[in-house]
């Protein structure tokens, strides 16, 4: 349960986020289409998901050129696997060019090569790139539970890929790894990511949302699990993601990169029309307050 | 206009930002700006954490007429706030800041918490026809990070747009820099005195702009901005933090110009250029 309406009350109800301005752009380069098929995935990616398609740089231009104009300060590449767009590399060019960039991989193409002509990219950009490779336990027992047999220990020469090639990547942790979100958990990360040769370990805990496939690997949202407006402050409102961020897709602009599965989310067609307040109807709306997490790094 | 002071309209100014009570960086870089023909004195906020005996360096600002602007250690130590509000998001760098900001909270002398409390967060001045606006971390908030790397031209554009401004400066981040927009508007971090900029040298920076010659023929244009490195007296710093029982790890930035703390929030170009 995460729309408004199985909660039982209208959207008028919901505590408004209001748009500050935008500064952050979310492109969905791979839609939902992934090499993996994760258990913990909150919009479900996978092979065969086409439910959002893989981005071309052309699809893309426009949409760059509204987010100058916009004075946009930063972009995330996301899927989906952004790896499996056969145009990644000039999409990362491209956006290099008009501001800093991260991009959310699962690792698994992360090979010397690719690795070096990401260096280049990095190198004549006057912008930060930021790799962010998701990793989901202390070892392969956690990790391939949730990401498919095999998938830790080549996340893992993808994260050494990035290092040898004078990368700092950051390490995205769910808390499906139990434990990771305590001191002892984190430092034992941070002792697995020294372990694999990343001298200056950087990580990123998240929560989970718990839609798409971990709504069927642990549980989906209760009904009192929802915001309400006594209950919520503006500056915790202002603080959250969607008052200064949206996600593009094949399908349109979204309110976060969380809810691209939600009709109510898709705001518009083009970015300028969707810098508008926001109902915090969802499920996953509780989340973000709740746990006052952002998808940025 | 001839209401407001001189002092707003000069034709060479510096700009210091981040101290964190570093009073012998502050007097040297005040003597340094003056020798080079500084009209007027600005300090963009954060006078205290990380050094020792922050009572010195309100004295040394004020006894110099130097125009502060609040930032956010001054808000957060004015009010007697439980935290520094710097901005961090991992445990180690709060747990670094923590330190110094409870340290710097006790040793502030009274009369200078309600100085703080007076100061403005943002100051519109002049320099040769140009809008200069002044702030701690941006214009739109006291505690964000404006990094080089991170802070795109376009989006430098609509601060300047939303703001009403030709010039912006600020610092927060302690390390400096500058654009020149295509528009011909200006963002200047001015970069820190209170530690190096996690280069491997010890000397700290402000930054020094000047109005061009050709000003009164051609009219309003991109002030010349000058990044000045100051050499103090590190070792003697180091010595008074250690006196003061300030961590190790702050000292060793001092004695070696690479930070060691507070690192999480650099973005991955800084971060790449600093050793740890």
């Amino acid at each position: 349960m995460n729309g408004p309406q199985e909660a039982g009350r209208s959207c008028d109800a919901w505590p408004k986020v209001e748009m500050t301005g935008l500064d952050t752009v979310w492109f969905y380069v791979a839609g939902t289409l992934c090499n993996l098929r994760c258990t913990h995935c909150f919009i479900s990616c996978s092979p065969d998901n086409r439910s959002h398609g893989m981005m071309t740089l052309q699809e893309m231009h426009p949409y760059l050129d509204e987010a100058e104009r916009l004075g946009v300060r930063e972009y995330y590449l996301t899927g989906g696997e952004p790896f499996l767009n056969r145009e990644i590399l000039p999409i990362l060019e491209a956006t290099l060019r008009q501001g800093p960039a991260t991009v959310l991989t699962n690792g698994l193409f992360l090979d010397q090569l690719t690795c070096r002509k990401l260096r280049a990219i990095a190198d004549a950009s006057d912008y930060s790139l930021d790799i962010r490779v998701s990793l989901d336990g202390w070892g392969p027992e956690d990790h391939d539970r949730i990401r498919g047999s095999g998938t830790f220990h080549r996340a893992v020469n993808g994260i050494r890929a990035l290092a040898e090639h004078r990368f700092l990547p950051i390490v995205t942790v769910t808390e499906a790894a139990e434990g990771v979100g305590g001191i002892d958990g984190r430092t034992r990360f941070l002792e697995l990511l020294l372990s694999v040769g990343l001298s200056r370990p950087r990580i990123k805990i998240l929560p989970l949302w718990r839609i798409g496939a971990e709504a069927g690997r642990a549980r989906g949202y209760e009904s009192w699990e929802r915001l309400s407006s006594d209950a919520t402050t503006p500056e915790g409102l202002a603080a959250l993601q969607c008052s200064s961020g949206r996600a593009v897709t094949t399908r349109g602009v979204y309110v976060c990169p969380i809810l691209i599965d939600e009709p109510g989310a898709r705001l518009g067609a083009r970015l300028e029309e969707t810098l508008r307040p926001f109902g915090l109807s969802y499920g996953a709306c509780h989340t973000c307050y709740v746990s006052g997490v952002t998808c940025r790094t | 206009m001839s209401s407001i002071p001189a002092a707003l309209f000069p034709r060479r100014a510096a700009f210091f930002g981040g101290v964190y009570s570093n009073s012998h960086a502050l007097e040297e870089a005040i003597r340094d700006a003056r020798r080079r023909g500084a009209e007027a004195l600005f300090c963009l906020g954060d006078l205290g954490g990380f050094g020792p005996h922050p009572g010195r360096v309100p004295a040394i600002l004020r006894e110099h007429r130097v125009t502060v602007v609040q930032g956010n250690y001054e808000d957060s130590v004015g009010h007697d706030r439980p935290d520094c509000q710097c901005g961090y998001t991992d445990p180690r760098d709060n747990r670094f800041a923590q330190i110094a900001y409870d340290y710097t909270l006790l040793n502030t002398p009274a009369s200078c918490k309600s100085w703080y409390r007076s100061l403005v967060r943002t100051l519109r001045i002049e320099m040769g026809g140009r809008r200069l606006l002044l702030c701690h971390g941006s214009p739109r908030r006291q505690n964000e990070f404006l990094w080089r790397s991170t802070s795109p031209v376009p989006f430098l554009e609509r601060l300047l747009r939303d703001y009403e401004a030709d010039v912006i400066l600020c610092t927060h981040t302690g390390l400096h820099w500058g654009r020149t927009l295509p528009s011909g508007g200006q963002v200047i971090n001015v970069g820190a005195l209170g530690r190096p900029a996690n280069d491997g040298r010890t000397n700290v920076w402000y930054a020094l702009l000047s109005v061009g010659a050709a000003y009164e023929a051609a009219g309003p244009a991109p002030l010349a901005v000058e990044f000045v490195p100051v050499a103090y007296d590190h070792e003697r710093l180091a010595r008074e933090m250690r006196r003061e029982m300030l961590p190790e790890e702050f000292v060793e930035t001092i004695l070696t110009g690479w930070w060691t703390t507070c690192l999480e929030v650099l973005p991955a170009r800084e971060r790449e250029a600093g050793r740890f």
